[in-house]
């Protein structure tokens, strides 16, 4: 992703997540942590990852976000009503978060990762050639490479469905488990005679 | 006929008993007993004079060390498993009479067949260890039987007094085991023969003699003997006088055979004889008092064992089996007399209320009184063949013994015709005496079968239990020896007679020494005494422990500490407040980062 | 044009996470502390991402940290569902949401 777009997302998301610490009234929080997730999936677009990005999207602030304002409307939440947050919890609720940022600047300072390989419509060939045997030659896989885009999804299908493939009914089964808990804890609480 | 059948037979009829034979078939269960003992008495006189060691099964091996239970045949064991199973059978018949109305006639024939089972295992015993297990054996079944009125709280405590006066003695015994063990290398009677100056053989010698310490009576811990006769009296006759009382001497008697009569220490045998003779003469002084005609009999028993005991300690272990022998003969038979007594004076035991039963009951009477002459040593009497090879054992190594034991044979006389004439003769002093009735045939015939053994026994020279072709001294030849033991029996007739024939009440009971006598030398108020200063001293040294070391510092100052330490975290750390969580979990991970990372 | 580099990508990330453990440590809304926490799982869903470009395996991203993020996202839905009904749960028995009153685990 060119630098200044990356900044500008960078920004984006940064500022909705900062956001939702500062606003007072949770349903702007949640509508600042839209905002921030959105600059997130910016962020991962820009990696080539454009499956999660799409994902974040649909999930956090398609899913998730529409449940947590549902439930800020549901209870009614007002704002906080002593807002004056005490200066001994602001002092440290910024000052271990830059502690940390510190710490992560030093690691920084002391090592080099280097830049990322860019995609190209060349290197994408060159991988199409080095794709394991068993993935078939009329696959999208290897159409899609050959032509020189990236085929995300269904590399992250092929991937979801043979390697991951335990893992993947596990998930299942945590969903499953997840409906189950939410129901009988929504059940309205019937006192024992 | 395998010899394990003696061992077998009794052990099945006091499971039969115990298990299946309740109190609703009581009959049953005394007439299984008294066949078994039948049974085991014609199985005994058929193994009589046969010598082999026969192993049953191997029991425990570990390494090169094992112990098998073994059944040891020879003229020691059968000898003594004629007067196990004779005794116990007369006892049986006996007790079929004695025992007719009792509410737990079934558990006390069953008890009965469980220490017929136990007390063969003892004769029987091929090496230590197996007669370890029925020396304790024997100790439950005597506590079971001590016990059987237990509902009578004088009877619960002598059996209690019994099994732990005998732990006393068995704890040293079992330590004398295991010095024999190590010693010798091995713990079968066959293989422990030592030569002489072996070291450390004097004290196993003598804890092991500890063992017979407990079981024989013998001082100090003599005083459980005269307390177990709250148990049933045919008990008392076949366990407390003729059997078990002197598997003690019988132990002594095979370890000093086993590990060679040659090699035992001089030291620790005189000391053996000197417990046995100071036991002897104390008993019998603590007899002259007696009120309770069990009682006198207990401590005549205690006597006599002393005497065999003292036999044991001067190296003539022939000589005291032979006594073991008659003497188990006369004094069941005494017993047995007394129990029939006490059967026909409505359970009666104190001599002053009786008297004049020698015409009432004739049989009985004349019984008792040929018991007693046994027990007197009467010239001719097995009483005085078999006194007088202690005697003259006495007379060959100490002179001092050898007093004390003319002194107690005087003594005994003199007890045992105090006995008599209060009785017996003269005139009766209590209605029930008065109405007192000869006691059934079949307490009869156990009376009669045993006088027959009292008087004839040394003549039955096959059946003693003795070793290496011992022959009795039978015969009466004038020499100092026979001089005392005569003298002694005139003396002591005569004083019974001076000052007991046609009395009423005792002329001595007012005497200062005769209360000592009577009170037993306050060996029980002693113990009592000085077990209390004792429990008093160590529970204070306890106390003290466990109150400020164990429980102050220990246990309290952890528990203070822990307590402390969890305060502090509990009312600063715990305040229930998300935010201060928060906070401290990331101190914490910026902490571990920073270890982690940085350092 | 240049390029952000991964450093760049992961400082973001570091500070995305801060700002979501700042608002769990200020604030007091237990719903807005929720969104924090998501917050700070997204910033790891970032380096993962970032991470998951920058291995390449023979010319294409290493899919097994997408692979991961993808987990994460559906642990994290499954994870919303149960804590918002815990807290509807929570504000039908206490009728509030504040975390200052909600200390009734203090010792």
């Amino acid at each position: 992703m060119p630098t200044p777009l990356f900044y500008l997302f960078a920004v984006i998301m940064l500022a909705g997540g900062i956001g939702i610490v500062a606003m007072r009234n949770p349903v702007a929080s949640a509508f600042s942590m839209i905002v921030s997730f959105i600059g997130l999936a910016a962020l991962f677009v820009g990696l080539n990852a454009y499956f999660v990005g799409i994902l974040q999207i649909l999930v956090y602030t398609g899913a998730v976000m529409v449940l947590f304002l549902f439930i800020i409307m549901l209870l009614d939440l007002k704002k906080e009503e002593d807002r004056e947050t005490k200066t001994p919890t602001l002092l440290a609720g910024i000052i271990i978060p830059l502690l940390l940022v510190l710490q992560l600047v030093a690691v920084f300072q002391t090592s080099d990762l280097g830049d990322f390989k860019p995609i190209t419509k060349d290197s994408l060939i060159a991988a199409e050639a080095q794709l394991p045997n068993d993935i078939p030659a009329d696959s999208q896989i290897r159409k899609e490479l050959k032509q020189g885009s990236l085929p995300d999804v269904n590399l992250i299908g092929q991937k979801l469905f043979t390697e991951y493939n335990f893992p993947l009914q596990v998930i299942g089964i945590l969903l499953l488990v997840a409906t189950v808990g939410c129901v009988s804890l929504s059940k309205k609480l019937i006192p024992k005679a | 006929m395998h010899p394990s059948l003696l061992l077998i037979l009794p052990l099945v009829s006091a499971v039969v008993i115990h298990f299946f034979l309740q109190q609703k078939r009581a009959s049953i269960a005394a007439l299984v007993g008294t066949l078994v003992t039948a049974a085991t008495l014609g199985l005994s006189l058929m193994l009589l004079g046969s010598e082999n060691s026969t192993t049953l099964f191997n029991w425990i091996q570990v390494g090169d060390f094992k112990i098998d239970i073994g059944l040891k045949l020879d003229q020691l064991s059968t000898g003594m498993m004629i007067v196990v199973s004779g005794i116990g059978l007369l006892v049986h018949v006996f007790s079929l009479g004695y025992m007719k109305d009792d509410e737990a006639k079934a558990r006390y024939f069953g008890n009965l067949s469980l220490f017929m089972f136990s007390m063969t295992g003892i004769v029987l015993a091929s090496n230590f260890i197996m007669m370890f297990i029925f020396w304790e054996l024997v100790g439950l079944s005597s506590y079971l039987l001590i016990g059987h009125w237990y509902q009578k709280d004088s009877a619960a405590d002598a059996a209690k007094k019994a099994f732990l006066s005998n732990r006393v003695g068995d704890f040293g015994f079992l330590i004398g085991i295991l010095m024999i063990w190590g010693i010798s290398g091995s713990v079968v009677f066959d293989e422990m023969s030592l030569t002489a100056g072996t070291p450390f053989l004097a004290a196993a010698v003598l804890l092991v003699f500890c063992g017979a310490i407990g079981k024989s009576a013998q001082l100090p811990l003599h005083v459980w003997l005269p307390d177990a006769m709250e148990g049933p009296t045919p008990v008392s006759a076949l366990i407390h006088a003729a059997t078990m009382v002197a598997a003690g001497v019988y132990m002594m008697a095979r370890f000093f055979y086993s590990v060679g009569i040659d090699v035992i220490p001089e030291c620790s045998a005189m000391t053996i004889a000197w417990i046995g003779g100071i036991t002897s003469l104390f008993a019998a002084l603590m007899a002259t008092q007696q009120d309770d005609i069990k009682k006198i009999l207990a401590y005549s028993t205690l006597s006599q064992l002393g005497y065999m005991v003292m036999a044991v300690g001067l190296v003539d272990p022939n000589a005291g089996m032979f006594h073991l022998y008659t003497h188990a003969w006369f004094k069941a038979l005494l017993f047995l007399g007394s129990g029939a007594v006490i059967y026909a004076c409505h359970h009666e035991q104190n001599i002053w209320k009786m008297g004049g039963l020698l015409k009432k009951m004739p049989v009985t009477g004349w019984t008792f009184i040929i018991g007693t002459l046994c027990l007197t040593a009467v010239p001719g009497t097995s009483g005085f063949f078999s006194k007088e090879g202690i005697l003259h054992a006495a007379h060959d190594k100490s002179h001092f013994l050898f007093g004390i034991a003319v002194v107690v044979a005087a003594l005994t006389t003199f007890y045992m015709f105090r006995l008599i004439f209060i009785a017996f003769l003269g005139k009766a002093k209590n209605k029930h005496a008065e109405h007192a009735k000869e006691v059934p045939l079949i307490m009869g015939v156990p009376l009669i079968l045993l006088a027959v053994m009292a008087l004839f026994s040394p003549f039955l020279g096959s059946l003693i239990p003795a070793v290496d072709g011992f022959h009795p001294h039978i015969g009466i030849e004038m020499n100092l020896v026979t001089g005392c033991s005569i003298g002694a029996f005139i003396l002591g007739l005569a004083g019974a007679i001076v000052l007991y024939k046609e009395k009423e009440s005792d002329p001595l009971a007012g005497n200062a020494v005769m209360k000592v006598f009577r009170n037993k030398f306050y060996f029980d108020e002693f113990y009592a005494k000085l077990i209390k200063v004792f429990q008093d001293l160590v529970a204070a040294v306890v106390h003290f422990l466990d109150e400020f070391v164990i429980n102050g510092l220990v246990v309290g100052g952890l528990t203070r500490l822990a307590q402390g330490t969890g305060n502090i975290f509990r009312a600063k750390m715990q305040t229930g407040s998300l935010q201060n969580y928060a906070f401290l979990f990331g101190a914490g991970i910026i902490l571990v980062i920073y270890l982690t990372v940085f350092l | 044009m240049p390029t952000a580099s991964l450093t760049e990508y992961l400082f973001i990330s570091g500070i995305l996470f801060s700002i979501g453990l700042a608002g769990v440590i200020i604030r007091r809304n237990i719903i807005v502390i929720f969104m924090c926490l998501e917050l700070m799982l997204a910033a790891a869903s970032l380096t993962l991402v970032a991470f998951s470009r920058a291995n390449e395996v023979k010319g294409l991203p290493d899919y097994d940290g997408q692979m991961f993020v993808f987990f994460v996202i559906t642990v994290a839905a499954a994870e919303v569902a149960v804590g918002l009904a815990i807290i509807v749960a929570l504000y039908r028995a206490r009728q509030t949401v504040n975390t200052k009153d909600l200390t009734s685990l203090q010792g």
